[in-house]
């Protein structure tokens, strides 16, 4: 493994740690949240209910996992 | 200062507080049982490296423009503050152990006693455990210095609040000489969670492009809500659950 590709894996499971799913929901809530702003309307609503979701998804698959 | 620069502070200096007092029981640990020379010699190391991180990240930052820097950054801070949450939310509800500064240092001091190989001079265990301590303890506070820091474009206020948190942390475990158990950190978690879940979503959103109603008011809902929607979920998956054993 180069010194590179490490140190992309460590940063990696630094941000995102062993939830990949709740990062790609996030970054789909960012564009969603995007593509409502560019087509002129109000946005702010779009995250509070994706994020709270996510979380809530996060935390019960690692609770049925615990 | 405004409200938003105040939560700004308030997040580091939690986030920071929680981080140091988990490196000073390995420092301790580490120090009290082989060198404390070696053992600050690491401290040192480590805390050097963590200030060229800041310095060298912080500029780069704060150069980007201020959307992409939002969404980026924002977006960054929600996926790792939803990290820090979500571990809180499994404590709170008894399906994660909660950490035990004690029984942390008990572990490292056996594990410092079992490492052998002590010299009369310079000890590379000591040096070795307090660096990665205190550098990987230290990593998260970084970034959390970094993205609240660069969005706010107020690096040093970040800083400076981290600088406190580690002063004051240092000055309590050299006056206890010992882990500093009383300080609940499992609900400083929590709140340091909730903190830079909803910066995250808040910065995020905006560099998405979005406008939240009252400005930098919004953050007055945002981290309430937060906290109830977090709390709420704890309580749902505690009914009925055992609490885990400290560790």
């Amino acid at each position: 493994m180069t010194r590179a590709r490490g140190l992309l894996l460590a940063t990696w499971d630094f941000v995102v740690g062993d939830d990949w799913r709740t990062a790609i929901g996030v970054v789909l809530a960012l564009a969603f949240t995007a593509l409502v702003a560019a087509a002129g309307i109000s946005a702010w609503w779009v995250m509070p209910p994706a994020v709270l979701g996510l979380l809530w998804l996060s935390v019960r698959r690692t609770a049925r996992g615990a | 200062m405004s409200g938003a620069e105040i939560g700004l502070a308030l997040s580091v200096f939690l986030a920071c507080t929680v981080e140091a007092v988990e490196a000073l029981t390995i420092v301790l640990a580490v120090g009290s049982t082989r060198s404390w020379s070696s053992a600050m010699r690491g401290v040192g190391a480590a805390v050097l490296a963590l200030a060229v991180i800041v310095a060298v990240l912080g500029p780069a930052l704060t150069a980007l423009p201020i959307g992409v820097l939002r969404v980026i950054v924002g977006g960054l801070l929600l996926i790792f503050g939803l990290q820090w949450l979500r571990k809180a939310i499994l404590r709170s509800a008894g399906l994660k152990a909660k950490h035990d500064e004690l029984e942390s240092y008990k572990q490292e001091t056996q594990a410092a006693r079992a490492a052998g190989g002590r010299h009369a001079g310079f000890d590379g265990y000591a040096f070795t455990i307090a660096f990665k301590g205190v550098l990987l303890e230290g990593l998260e506070v970084a970034f959390i210095v970094l993205t609240f820091g660069a969005n706010q474009h107020r690096v040093a206020l970040a800083a400076a609040a981290a600088g406190l948190a580690v002063l004051l942390v240092t000055t309590a475990g050299v006056a206890a000489r010992a882990p500093l158990t009383r300080v609940p950190e499992n609900t400083m978690k929590f709140a340091v969670g909730v903190m830079l879940s909803s910066f995250g979503m808040f910065w995020g959103a905006e560099g998405a492009g979005a406008s939240w109603p009252g400005g930098d008011a919004a953050l007055l809902a945002i981290i309430p809500g937060m906290l109830v929607a977090a709390v709420a979920m704890a309580k749902i998956l505690g009914r009925g659950t055992h609490p885990a054993v400290s560790a």
